[in-house]
């Protein structure tokens, strides 16, 4: 059960730090390629950039690919590679699947499957993996480059080539066979209809014949890999990793959990070497390491080694006293009968929603760090999972510095780095510093902007649609585990991780369904603005940021300085983690998981 | 720099501490008379275009206000809920409570500042100035009547009307009623010593002062601005903080403002769960007690006492006798990197005296010593004078000057003085490589033997005085000097405190290494000229690093205009004092160190209640969360790990608390976090221990006591 997560984690850690080598190599532009990429890299090379332009470069890069995206998608009906005629989807739908992917979240308000055509799949999701994933990585380059005051910050189109094209593509050749030789698919046929081993459980055609089933098929070997080390997560099915062709073994699995964790590992180091203060960058890996083994730890506690609390006895009745003007005395006792436990086997712990192909805790494990590395992959349903345990996603969403996204993980803890700096730092008795610079009001401020965003984004419209027929009307189940649905959502939006709750009624479906979600419309334009907004101002924040203190004179090393590499740092981020991410999201917390945890069942379904 | 210069001050008292001077001003909390107008002015400050500039407490006052509402519509009975209405009261009675202690935090600072600029105040009474007139005559005026330029003429017994340079005269000064010090100083036209103060007392002889400040602008009168908050701007990382604190105030907002859906939603849930017909309230929905929440979030602790920190930081500067210029100078003061001191009177008590006479060959110590003595006949300074005085208790006769001849003084370029004789003849004494170049120019050669001598005198640590006679050297004369004593260990203090010291001399590279080892200073600048002075501290700062400088003299004014922290004597010339942006009263050259605490004091106040303000938002949540929603979602009890006694109680807790935690706190904010030069790491988690984890524990114990007492006091419900 431990051994997984463990192996994980060790392998993981193991692949990067060769890796980052190699990463800190290619973004300081110390390689030699063959002479036809070198050609096109010449190309792209617009000259160096300063920090003004290569912000500029990446908000019309990613302008040009909501286009793309949109225009892709809206064609849908008309492209090749489309035998079973999928139509067009819901405008609301398009809208939000195109930003969704183009920010790195693929949050799916759609099912793969269902509503994607190859060619979609293909030129839309394909392709938006690729550059999306790339975005946060030249935002971290950019940042480190200003960080040590390079006098260019480099050129944004010349850093996308070299991620996408020296970094990701033999990576996921390799992943990909891997995932072909275990059984994924990889075709360019959209189906393939057979005959099941219960002809009689599919009915019968009009003809006597019992009813073939449909089975989607496409390059999902090639789409995987991508996929998990580009940290998208957008699947091509709809029950994502779940499924025996987009995870066909617990092998794939694994390798699943390691390319997800693989860039975001290895950017932290590379942090740390292309600022040639790679002690300070361990420092931060071991305070991410930290928390992601709390997470991991946290789910399987209490999901793998805890029962199912709904099968549980509960053999004593608990009476709880509310205000009501009309009961007696102004107050109404709840009571909270005794139920009698299930006759059901509990010792493999939360068994609902897993797929028990991986394993007891694979299920856990993959909830924790798929939201930890901001993926948003699934491998089992965090609806499912039990109510104290869902804490750990939520944890893993709402401080989003547990390695995080690839590069915007990494661009997150800086700004905690920033501020516990500057809130505690001051406590060693000189103006804040941090590498060497001293940290003003300006610098604060957009670290202030980029820190508020995430818990705007998440927290105000939980309120708004809790408080509305909005959320109120799309929660699968009342009360707090509605809540929590609605919560989970905007969090997984704002922090661009991409996993699904499910159970919120949120897909509207092709454009032509009659019977959509309710209020699939208002769900997706309210998440995918969250999503653009999520994702756009705590990068530029942080970048504009890196450039004023990078343009300022760097102090030298003494011992009043802050050391930014010493336990007691570590014990300050920590604590700077803990209690920000506490007064941010503990009511909420409250609300959801926890009252759902403590309180008496059926509660909230 | 060397005080080969023409006026000799007192020696400085040896063991002078910065506790010392600080016991000679009041330190208490709250001196007599200011608690009554300082609870005054927190009324005062109630009004919202002043709380405005405070955006922390302005949310506050807002939120009291909104609050007031409410309980006049509970008063006319038309509240929705079934608390009752002493629930409002008391939680409006403590949100304007926060606001009150928050002023009087600020008002009491300003106070102290006022009952300390008042008592430096009484020096400058009216008096009487005498101004010399361009015609020679002299008129009587008020003292508050002088002008940039005036000049007037002070006599012994009389008090100097103003701050001024002395152009004509020496005198004795007693400047104790703005430095506490009671020996009289020696102040004189023409050297660095030639300031004073207006204020202090002429002792003996007449001297002509040049008015360098008008009334009403001299530098003491700038401080007590400040002291009194009247001028007080904001100091760059006060403002950093300020716009931290108000960051946080919005996301509390933000953290706020759902929760009212959000408690809605768990109503209308928990009514279809119970089947009530009514609707269901609780205390999430009811926006005084979120108003109350939002209180105790956003960083109250330290918003309230921001300012009052701020005040209280030049009010110690003040203490230590120290004018800043502005309350930047005073907070860079502990960003500083290295810090320059003179030798002399810093490090060595800077009276060197001549102890041995050396001569090349051919001749003797008795004529070296005579001609050394001659050189120095009209040399006032204590080398001079010891000069002559060990060669007159060697020979046991006075030396004769011979008539006709002519003396030649000290300058910065030339390093060198002595006497012309009638004959022609030429008799120098200086620096080493000064009377070589003088020799040289005289046309004659420097002996061999002349270079191992000298560096055998300066590789012991005295200094190589060289006599020339014409074209040839006669010998050195031995100058030592004495080492302060105590120096070595505050030197490890400011090392331990991450500072480099080092030492600038006039000396020979040789001397300047024996003196600085001897010291454990880190570095010395040798021969220092103040080009070379400003050459070093520019390359410092070319390397980021911050420096500060002590001086008195004119020459020292551009490397004093180029540090960063640059202190200048209250003795100093008027340009040194412009130079520089802060003065020391006490003319102390070590006060640096006490500049650099008091500037990391500054900082460490606001970082560790900045902590502790966040840190303390824990304990809070535990108590206000399951509070709010004890009707809707009751089994949240198991939050309350504190158990408090009910809903209400447990909110009217957690808000007294959060108020009475500023009043609690006014003393450390008002004497500052003590600092200790432990090294950055030990210093951060000691603070973070007391700061950081005690921030998280204290409310916790603080808010069940509350709320205890509450109960037993039968104020909860």
């Amino acid at each position: 059960m431990w051994i997984l997560p463990i192996s994980m984690l060790v392998i993981t850690t193991l692949l990067a730090i060769p890796l980052s080598r190699y990463m800190t190599r290619i973004m300081d532009g110390k390689y030699k390629v063959p002479r036809f990429l070198g050609w096109f890299e010449q190309r792209l090379n617009s000259g160096p950039q300063n920090w003004k332009q290569y912000t500029a470069s990446l908000l019309i890069f990613n302008t040009v690919l909501f286009v793309f995206g949109f225009v892709v998608l809206a064609l849908q009906p008309r492209m090749p590679l489309n035998p079973q005629h999928k139509g067009l989807l819901a405008p609301t739908t398009i809208f939000h699947t195109v930003v969704s992917f183009m920010t790195n979240t693929d949050v799916q308000h759609y099912s793969g499957d269902v509503h994607f055509s190859n060619f979609t799949q293909i030129f839309f999701a394909f392709t938006m993996f690729f550059l999306s994933a790339s975005i946060g990585f030249c935002a971290l380059t950019m940042i480190i480059r200003a960080l040590r005051s390079d006098s260019s910050v480099g050129n944004f189109f010349v850093d996308m080539w070299r991620v996408v094209v020296y970094m990701f593509l033999p990576i996921c050749f390799v992943t990909a066979i891997l995932f072909l030789q275990q059984g994924s698919p990889m075709t360019f046929k959209s189906f393939r209809q057979v005959s099941t081993l219960e002809p009689a459980a599919m009915g019968t055609l009009e003809n006597g014949q019992p009813n073939p089933q449909t089975i989607v098929v496409g390059p999902v070997a090639a789409f995987v890999p991508i996929k998990q080390l580009g940290t998208n997560g957008g699947g091509f099915y709809g029950m994502n990793s779940a499924h025996p062709f987009e995870n066909p073994t617990a092998f794939t699995n694994f390798l699943s959990c390691v390319a997800m964790m693989l860039f975001p590992f290895g950017l932290v180091l590379m942090f740390g070497r292309m600022l040639n203060r790679l002690k300070h960058a361990w420092l931060i890996f071991g305070v991410m390491m930290f928390f992601m083994v709390g997470t991991v730890v946290w789910a399987i506690y209490f999901d793998t080694l805890k029962p199912n609390p709904g099968l549980t006895a509960h053999p004593i009745a608990r009476t709880y006293e509310v205000f009501n003007a009309d009961a007696a005395g102004g107050k109404q006792a709840v009571i909270l009968p005794a139920v009698a436990g299930l006759p059901v086997d509990q010792h493999l712990g939360n068994l609902e929603g897993k797929e028990m192909r991986f394993g007891t805790s694979a299920g856990a494990t993959f909830a924790a760090l798929t939201v930890d590395v901001t993926d948003g992959a699934v491998n089992a349903e965090h609806d499912s999972l039990n109510p104290i345990a869902g804490l750990s996603p939520y944890a893993g969403m709402w401080l989003n510095c547990f390695f995080g996204g690839k590069g915007v993980g990494m661009i997150n803890m800086l700004l905690f780095v920033v501020i516990g700096i500057f809130v505690a730092g001051q406590m060693v008795g000189r103006t804040p510093e941090y590498l060497g610079k001293k940290i003003g009001s300006r610098e604060m401020k957009l670290a202030m902007i980029a820190l508020l965003v995430h818990p705007i984004m998440i927290l105000l419209p939980t309120g708004l649609f809790a408080g509305t027929s909005w959320g109120m009307k799309a929660e699968s189940n009342p009360g707090a585990h509605g809540f929590s649905q609605i919560l989970y959502q905007f969090s997984s939006s704002s922090a661009n991780n991409g996993s699904a709750f499910d159970g919120l009624g949120v897909a509207y479906g092709f454009n032509d369904n009659p019977n959509p979600a309710p209020m699939a419309r208002q769900w997706d334009i309210a998440s995918g603005l969250v999503i653009l907004i999520s994702r756009f101002l705590p990068i530029i924040a942080p970048m504009a940021m890196a450039a004023f203190l990078g343009a300022k004179k760097s102090s030298p090393f003494g011992l009043g300085t802050l050391r930014d590499d010493t336990s007691t740092f570590a014990f300050l981020l920590v604590g700077t983690i803990v209690i920000i991410g506490a007064l941010l999201f503990l009511p909420v917390a409250a609300l959801g998981p926890l009252a759902e945890h403590w309180g008496p069942l059926p509660f909230g379904g | 720099m060397e005080t080969q210069a023409a006026v000799e001050t007192t020696p400085q008292p040896l063991h002078r501490k910065i506790t010392k001077v600080i016991r000679k001003r009041t330190n208490q909390l709250m001196p007599p008379g200011t608690a009554g107008p300082a609870l005054k002015q927190a009324v005062i400050m109630l009004r919202p275009d002043i709380q405005w500039t405070n955006p922390v407490m302005f949310v506050v006052e807002l939120g009291a206000f909104l609050t007031l509402l409410f309980v006049v519509q509970a008063a006319f009975g038309h509240s929705a809920s079934q608390i009752p209405i002493t629930y409002f009261i008391a939680l409006d009675v403590w949100l304007f409570l926060t606001v009150l202690f928050a002023n009087f935090a600020t008002a009491l600072a300003e106070a102290r500042g006022k009952a300390q600029a008042e008592s430096l105040r009484r020096t400058r009474r009216d008096t009487v100035a005498r101004r010399l007139s361009p015609t020679g005559t002299i008129e009587e005026v008020s003292s508050t009547h002088l002008k940039l330029g005036d000049t007037i003429v002070v006599e012994a017994g009389e008090i100097i009307p103003g701050d001024g340079e002395i152009i004509k005269g020496i005198a004795s000064v007693d400047e104790s009623a703005i430095t506490g010090e009671s020996a009289p100083v020696i102040r004189g036209a023409g050297g660095d010593r030639s300031g004073v103060t207006g204020g202090t007392r002429v002792l003996s002889d007449r001297i002509v002062v040049r008015i360098t400040a008008s009334a009403g602008e001299s530098f003491l009168d700038r401080m007590i601005a400040l002291v009194e908050g009247a001028i007080r701007q904001r100091t760059p990382n006060e403002i950093a903080l300020t716009l931290v604190l108000s960051a946080f105030t919005l996301i509390f907002l933000i953290v706020v403002v759902p929760i009212w859906p959000m408690a809605w939603n768990a109503e209308q849930y928990m009514m279809g769960y119970l089947a009530l017909q009514q609707p269901l309230h609780s205390l999430g929905t009811d926006v005084p007690t979120l108003v109350a929440l939002l209180v105790c979030l956003i960083p109250t602790t330290i918003g309230a006492l921001l300012a009052a920190i701020g005040i209280a930081g030049m009010d110690r500067a003040l203490q230590a006798n120290i004018i800043a210029k502005s309350g930047k100078a005073v907070e860079v003061a502990g960003d500083i990197d290295i810090v320059l001191l003179d030798k002399t009177g810093t490090i060595t008590i800077g009276n060197r005296h001549a102890t041995e006479f050396l001569p090349v060959e051919g001749y003797s110590a008795t004529e070296l010593g005579r001609l050394a003595s001659l050189a120095s006949a009209a040399d006032e300074t204590p080398e001079g004078k010891s000069i002559v005085s060990l060669f007159e208790s060697d020979t046991q006769a006075p030396i004769a000057v011979p008539s006709g001849a002519e003396f030649i003084i000290f300058t910065a370029q030339t390093r060198m003085s002595g006497i012309d004789l009638a004959g022609g003849r030429r008799i120098r004494k200086g620096a080493s490589d000064a009377i070589a170049q003088f020799v040289k120019e005289q046309g004659g050669t420097v002996a061999a033997e002349f270079q191992p001598l000298v560096d055998g005198v300066a590789s012991r640590g005295a200094t190589p005085l060289v006599v020339a006679d014409g074209p040839r050297v006669v010998g050195v004369v031995a100058l030592e000097d004495i080492l302060k004593p105590a120096m070595r260990e505050r030197f490890e203090r400011l090392r331990q405190m991450g500072l480099r010291t080092v030492m600038i001399t006039g000396d020979n590279p040789l001397t300047a290494a024996t003196i600085a080892k001897q010291a454990g200073v880190d570095d010395f600048l040798a021969q220092a000229t103040p080009e070379k002075k400003l050459e070093y501290i520019r390359k410092e700062q070319a390397e980021g690093k911050l420096v500060a400088m002590m001086g008195d003299g004119t020459n020292d004014a551009p490397a004093l205009a180029q540090a960063d922290v640059a202190v200048a004597m209250n003795a100093g010339t008027q340009a040194a004092k412009e130079a520089g942006n802060m003065v020391d009263l006490d003319s102390d050259p070590t006060k640096l160190i006490e500049v650099v605490e008091i500037g990391k004091q500054l900082l460490m106040t606001r970082g560790a209640l900045t902590t502790f303000s966040v840190a303390n938002d824990v304990a809070k949540y535990f108590a206000i969360i399951p509070a709010l929603f004890a009707s809707t979602l009751p089994w949240l009890k198991t939050m309350d790990i504190m158990h408090l006694h009910s809903p209400t109680s447990a909110i009217l807790s957690a808000v007294i608390f959060n108020a009475l935690i500023i009043p609690a706190l006014i003393p450390v904010a008002l004497r500052g976090v003590k600092y200790q030069p432990l090294g950055a790491d030990a210093l951060l988690r000691r603070n973070l221990m007391i700061w950081g984890l005690g921030g998280v524990i204290l409310p916790f114990v603080a808010i069940k006591l509350i709320d205890v007492a509450m109960v037993s006091l039968r104020l909860a419900s």
